[in-house]
Parts: structure tokens; sequence; C-alpha cells
């Protein structure tokens, strides 16, 4: 059944009907053209459909879009800075080499956009932990490690 | 597109109450990480789903003082569970195991509730909850009931919980006796994502001069078909010194309380082995946090 969801994405108010059987990572991909949401598994595990919900990274493709009715989405379509600049995590990823395939690079851009976010500056193995809920086939995780310590690390 | 025929959102407790009684084939949704799954895997078809994921009055920690219950409500999420610091300072094995499941994006989601409804042997809130003898209140549209989890679990993925009517609505979590600390560590084949191969939590409460055990409590997870506690051993401890050899008589004695068994994950006598050793590690973790120090 279509259900009528509103939700701020990217910053704008958005009305759209959903099926009531459907994920958020098919809605915003699908309906918004939202496709920096990547599928991976679509069981929670490797962190690709990441985006930030009322500023949490959250794993879309095991949340029901019925459920972001009245929430926060932001995704990496809805980061850069006024002048179209390149936000300081995606600019430490360009700056670190920490992309290769690019296909785990939203969500844990997202991820660490809300690691920022908090304000907080972390070591190395607790930036370890924040960022384990990403799998990453291509760099074995080091230059990914040293984006994220540029931005948030001691 | 999920295999769901049919979703309720209802909007209070008691509209939630009266939609299970009216389907009892319903199931009930909160954070969402187990039962999209099944529905992904094909395990779930053509289901019903009444979702409490948006209901408040479900969600939230609520602690008075240190004389009082803590009451963890079962849609709050694990990610809030290791933010509450009073979680952190009178259930330490709690907070824990609150930040080894799954993975930071899970945590923001899958709630407490869920881990102790599903009934998983492995679940990582179940040796914690055991330890701290947290009481479960369980709900029905016109009855309420109040079950230690000690008699919660029945079987693999079984539990008293009257599938489809009941609701858990409440876990109480007793005051907690000055000088007492508790421990949690979870064995698995990784760091992260990982479903656990052995989980064991510990509570002590220490005598006043801080070398004798006064209460000794070990739960453990895997290590049976339903996590469990030791209660033979916990009496036997109860007296002894906090020495090395309390230690390893508890590593060894608790080994003929368990009944872990071969899986994909691990042998039996690898969990034998890790049962051994966890015991004893989160036994000493627990007297440190209670502000003790194992002698050699």
């Amino acid at each position: 059944m279509i259900k009528v969801i509103h939700m701020k994405v990217n910053g704008k108010q958005v009305e759209l009907g959903v099926d009531d059987r459907e994920c958020l990572t098919d809605t915003l991909r699908n309906r918004l053209g939202l496709t920096s949401v990547k599928k991976g598994c679509e069981a929670g595990e490797c962190g690709a459909c990441t985006v930030l919900i009322d500023g949490k990274a959250t794993n879309s493709c095991i949340y029901l879009s019925m459920w972001a009715e009245g929430r926060e989405i932001v995704t990496v379509e809805g980061i850069k800075g006024e002048n179209e600049n390149l936000h300081p995590v995606q600019q430490a990823f360009v700056d670190e080499a920490a992309i290769q395939c690019g296909f785990c690079t939203p969500g844990l851009i997202l991820t660490a956009v809300e690691i920022v976010g908090s304000g907080k500056k972390y070591t190395r193995d607790e930036l370890r932990k924040l960022i384990s809920g990403h799998l990453c086939r291509c760099t074995g995780y080091e230059n990914i490690l040293n984006a994220v310590e540029k931005v948030a690390g001691l | 597109m999920y295999d769901i025929k049919e979703i309720y959102q209802p909007s209070n407790l008691s509209e939630t109450l009266n939609l299970m009684a009216s389907n009892q084939d319903g199931i009930v949704i909160s954070g969402g990480t187990d039962v999209l799954i099944r529905l992904r895997e094909r395990k779930l078809k053509e289901c019903k789903l009444i979702s409490i994921h948006k209901l408040k009055e479900l969600q939230g920690i609520s602690y008075k003082d240190s004389l009082n219950d803590m009451i963890i409500y079962p849609g709050t999420c694990f990610e809030e569970i290791h933010s509450n610091t009073m979680v952190e300072k009178n259930c330490h094995c709690l907070w824990q195991a609150a930040n080894e499941v799954g993975s930071p994006q899970i945590r923001t989601v899958a709630t407490i509730g869920g881990n102790v409804c599903n009934g998983a042997v492995s679940a990582d809130s179940a040796p914690s909850l055991l330890v701290l003898n947290a009481e479960l209140e369980l709900t029905m549209a016109h009855s309420k009931r109040s079950v230690p989890i000690r008699e919660f679990f029945t079987g693999p993925g079984k539990t008293v919980l009257e599938k489809g009517k009941e609701l858990l609505t409440a876990i109480k979590i007793p005051a907690v006796p000055e000088g007492s600390g508790s421990y949690y560590i979870k064995f698995g084949a990784r760091n992260a994502l990982e479903i656990s191969t052995l989980g064991c939590a510990v509570f002590v409460t220490l005598n006043e001069s801080k070398d004798v055990f006064e209460d000794f409590r070990i739960a453990f997870g895997v290590a049976a078909p339903t996590p469990i506690r030791c209660t033979q051993i916990e009496e036997r401890v109860k007296g002894l010194p906090l020495t090395r050899e309390t230690l390893k008589f508890i590593g060894n004695e608790v080994l003929k309380e368990v009944n872990p068994r071969d899986s994909w994950r691990a042998s039996k006598q690898l969990r034998i082995q890790l049962i051994r050793e966890l015991s004893q590690r989160a036994a000493e973790g627990a007297v440190r946090n209670a502000g003790g120090a194992i002698i050699d």
C-alpha cells in the first residue's frame, strides 16, 4: 500500500508516497535519485547504505521508509559546503587517498561526518571501533583511518 | 521490497496490546535488525507486522537513585544504553555488552527488548541481565506478569513469552549493593559485526575490607542451549578470598554446570577452554570494578 510520508532530506522538506514494504535505501535511490546511497549486502553488515537519520549513522537497507516520517535524513549529496566546496571529511578522504573503488566511501564519509559532528577527538583505536560497521574490500582500511584521524583524531 | 502483507503502526501501548490480541499471527517489530533480515532471507513470508519502532512509551531508561530499581524500557537501543552514565556505573557488564552488539549502525536501532525476546543463546545482553537479576515485565491486553530473567529462556530461540499475545514492556534491574562490580567479556572470531562464540558476565559484591567475595554471580551465553546462570559455583565462591587460586577454582569448577556444543562457529573443546579462561578474566574485571584486587 502507498503511504504518504514527510521527511527532511538534505535540508529540504519532502512529501512523497512510498510503498509500506520498502526500505529507506530504495526510497532514497529510486524515488529521490540519491544514488550515493549504495546497495551492498542488504542485511545491515557492510555499511554501504549508511545515511544519517536525525544525525546518527544508520543502515538504510534495514530501515522501513515509513519509519522516516518526521525524521531528518542526510546523504552524501547533502554535505557540501556553501560554495559547493567539499566537506572537510571528503577533502580528507581525497588528501589521504582513502578511496579505491568508492563503493564503501559514501557510507564511511557519513559515519565520519557524525564522528566529527560529536566535537570529540578520538584515538586511532577508538576510530577503528567507530568505523567498524563498514566493510571495505579494497584499501585495507589504513588510508581510511588516516583520513578519519585527520579530521577527528587526537 | 519486503514480503509484508500488512503493517500496523500503533501510536500507544494499549493500542499495541489490542492489535496483538486481534492479530495473533502478527510479528512485533522494533529496531528491525532481526525481523527485516529474516524477511530478506525469506524465513518470514507474507507477514503481518506490528511496529513499535516509534513508541516513545517503550523507550528510555528510568533511574531515581541507588536505592531503587533501574528500569530499562525494551525499545531502548544499545547506543542509548551504552551512553547512559548510570548504566556504566551500576550495571557495568550491561554497559559493556551494549557496545559489543553488531556494529555502530546496528546499535543505533537494535533494541535490548528484541535482543532478549528473540531468545538467542548468543544474545549479548542476556548474560549481563542474568547476573544483574533482571525482572521482565510481560504484558497482555488484560494482564501483566513479572518473570525473573532466569526463568525466561526455555530453549534455543524459545522463551516463556506467549508469542503473538505478550509484549515485554519493562526490564527492571534491582538496586545494586555498595561494594559491587560487574564485567562482561564477549569472545568472537573478529572484533566487530560478530555473533558471540561465547559470552561471560560476572557480578560480585565484596566485603568492607575488600578481601572476600560476599556475593558472586556468573552467567554465560552459548555455553548451553540457553543463556545460563551457574548457581552451584556461585554458592561455593561466597566467602572465598580474592586470590588467583579462587579464580582458578571458578574456572575449573564452573565447567560442571555448562553444556557447550560443537557448532560451525566453534568446537565444544574451544568453548570449554573459553569458559575456563573467560570466567576467570571476567571475575577479575568485576573485582576490579568493585574496588578490589586479586592477590597472586
